[in-house]
């Protein structure tokens, strides 16, 4: 993509991929279209969800791709293997690492988490981070005003450190890809799964849910003592968000991105029963009970956050990425993981 | 042949068409990429001179110099491997199996042609913890060995890549110095065996000084891959956990494409290529050293 934007060849639409940071560099040179103002000019505006265009701001500074997907994230546990244990909803974090202890000791793994990629389990570090410090505790550490080296950051660190130390994810987190943490987590092997909504499509699907649908039970991830965050600031993303060309737009692509607008919301609700930041207008077809979850939560979130990531460049997203089984490990400590991520910030 | 060669025409011809493409392909990107070190940025925001930055930048660079230990460690540990196991799996052919060798040799020859991206998979599986206890873990705990999560540590995943890479090409060093070995005239072994040397004597002071160039020429050629390995450590650990096992090519790679820095990626590129001109340069010494005594 770098060398197509070099060579000012960028396709009419393209994946706004791995980091933001990217695509501010590709609008920075001219490359990317302007959605704000296109949307507006083309009257469809008001077909994007609020919350979908806050969170596209905070991502990027501006509203300059198309949110195709619109995920929350939070912790999808398993209602049976919570009802074995005489177990209610944590909503402190403390109520979850007491939970999790009880799994361990009763034989089911307490979380199934992806080390593979590193995502899930830098996205805990990031959920503690907001709970602890408040909707802006990362914003701080990018504008310079917080290092992640502070102790307030490394506890958080620390904290997901210790649910690895304990055991509470299982044995090889480093070797789980994400198909084999899902499927950990829809065989019943393992109760809880921080996951963003995109993987509502597996959890609907009964060939991939062997613990049935109307198991699945969400709760966002639960406050800290003492802490200025609170639980219902839910973490949202865009997916995979697509940007457009600003060197190719014409007014065909005007006629598309319009029609998109209008109709797309109603049929990706319908069609693959995932949510888009587009307004479901019109006919949505009867939605599964976990979705329509989903969708009222949405509806209801007024603050949203970002993923541990969100601001980082690419570098530190990688360092971030992969040291984060090392950090559940116990080969990395905690306040080496955030040295190391704050060294490539400062270098970035 | 003499006056075909000593008219210039004629080599201008013979030699011009490959010289040019050789150009054109190695050369003019070779002093693109040495001319990069001394700019910032990428080819979306463009470039500004840099001066020497990249140069104090690597010299400081924790992480390159991780990446550099690793890559030795690395090329000598395999390097290592891959020419004992051939020099080993040749006398077997040669010596053991003889004629009735070659179906042994296909086999082993067999993972020299799977791609890298399926082996680095089977391995992965192999030694994995979780979802299963992979295979090579249930043999090894049979014989008493627990060594848990062998991914989850920098000792454990370079064990791994080791034997993966050395499983994966001594089939291609034992057809090398198989080769080499035949070489050897059946008479000379016939005459020191007639004057009492057998077994190991026979291999030490005949068929090793008598292989040496072969053997030579294998260990060029396994230090120079393994300098440059990539696709290996990319599939089995992706240069983790962290970036225990990242070589300089990956670190390279990463940093011109994925962190979008060509000028500092090109700067470890040289290195690598300094590295790999200077190994050779000693291991060709040695040679001539070698030569000029026998």
């Amino acid at each position: 993509m770098q060398l197509l934007a070099g060579q000012n060849a960028l396709p009419v639409q393209f994946a706004a991929g791995g980091t933001p940071q990217l695509t501010k560099t590709l609008d920075k040179a001219g490359q990317v279209l302007d959605l704000e103002k296109t949307l507006k000019d083309l009257g469809v505006w008001d077909d994007l969800q609020p919350a979908a265009i806050k969170t596209v701001e905070n991502l990027y500074g501006k509203f300059n791709v198309m949110p195709y997907q619109f995920n929350i994230e939070g912790i999808w546990f398993n209602k049976k293997l919570f009802a074995d244990q005489h177990l209610a909803t944590p909503t402190t974090y403390d109520q979850l690492v007491a939970a999790a202890a009880k799994f361990k000791r009763s034989g089911v793994t307490p979380f199934a988490a992806d080390g593979k990629d590193g995502w899930p389990l830098t996205r805990l570090v990031s959920g503690y981070l907001y709970r602890e410090l408040g909707p802006d505790a990362l914003e701080a550490v990018a504008d310079g005003k917080a290092k992640l080296t502070d102790p307030a950051y490394v506890k958080a660190a620390q904290a997901i450190a210790d649910l690895g130390r304990a055991g509470y994810f299982g044995k090889g987190v480093g070797s789980i890809d994400y198909d084999t943490a899902t499927q950990q987590f829809l065989t019943g092997k393992a109760a809880m799964f921080y996951m963003g909504s995109w993987a509502l499509g597996d959890f609907n699907d009964k060939t991939k849910n062997k613990i049935g649908a109307d198991n699945v039970g969400f709760m966002p991830f639960p406050t800290v003592a003492g802490g200025k965050g609170s639980a219902d600031q839910i973490p949202a993303n865009v997916g995979l968000p697509v940007a457009v060309s600003a060197k190719s737009y014409n007014a065909e692509v005007g006629d598309w991105l319009s029609c998109i607008t209008k109709n797309y919301g109603a049929a990706s609700l319908k069609d693959q029963g995932t949510v888009s930041g587009f307004k479901p207008n019109g006919d949505t077809g009867t939605l599964p009970p976990l979705t329509q979850t989903v969708q009222d939560t949405i509806t209801k979130t007024t603050t949203s956050t970002l993923w541990f990531e969100a601001l980082f460049n690419t570098k530190a997203t990688e360092t971030s990425q992969t040291n984060a089984a090392p950090l559940v490990t116990g080969s990395l400590s905690a306040k080496d993981f955030m040295q190391k991520i704050q060294t490539d910030l400062d270098n970035g | 042949m003499r006056s075909v060669l000593g008219d210039r025409r004629a080599i201008t011809v013979l030699l011009g068409p490959a010289l040019l493409v050789y150009t054109l392909v190695m050369l003019v990107p070779m002093g693109w990429s040495l001319g990069y070190t001394f700019f910032k940025g990428n080819v979306i925001e463009g470039f500004t001179f840099g001066g020497l930055g990249n140069f104090t930048k690597l010299w400081n660079d924790p992480q390159a110099h991780s990446a550099l230990w690793f890559t030795f460690k690395y090329a000598i540990a395999v390097s290592a491997g891959q020419v004992l196991c051939g020099y080993l799996l040749a006398l077997l052919y040669v010596f053991v199996l003889r004629r009735s060798s070659a179906v042994v040799r296909t086999l082993v020859f067999f993972p020299v042609i799977l791609p890298t991206v399926a082996v680095a998979l089977m391995f992965q599986k192999l030694f994995a913890v979780a979802p299963q206890n992979g295979l090579a873990n249930v043999a090894l705990e049979g014989l008493g060995i627990h060594h848990g999560d062998w991914f989850a540590g920098a000792g454990g995943s370079f064990v791994v890549l080791v034997v993966m890479d050395v499983w994966r090409s001594m089939g291609f060093y034992g057809v090398l110095i198989f080769a080499g070995l035949l070489d050897i005239p059946e008479e000379t072994l016939e005459s020191a065996r007639l004057d009492g040397a057998t077994g190991w004597r026979l291999i030490r002071h005949i068929v090793l000084p008598l292989s040496a160039p072969v053997l030579l020429s294998s260990v060029v050629f396994s230090i120079n891959g393994t300098l440059k390995v990539f696709d290996s450590v990319l599939a089995l650990t992706n240069g983790g956990p962290g970036s225990d096992t990242t070589p300089l090519t990956l670190y390279m790679f990463r940093t011109a494409f994925s962190y979008g820095d060509y000028g500092y990626g090109s700067t470890i590129a040289s290195l690598l290529t300094v590295v790999c001109l200077g190994v050779t340069l000693v291991v060709f010494r040695f040679s001539r050293r070698d030569l000029t005594k026998g």
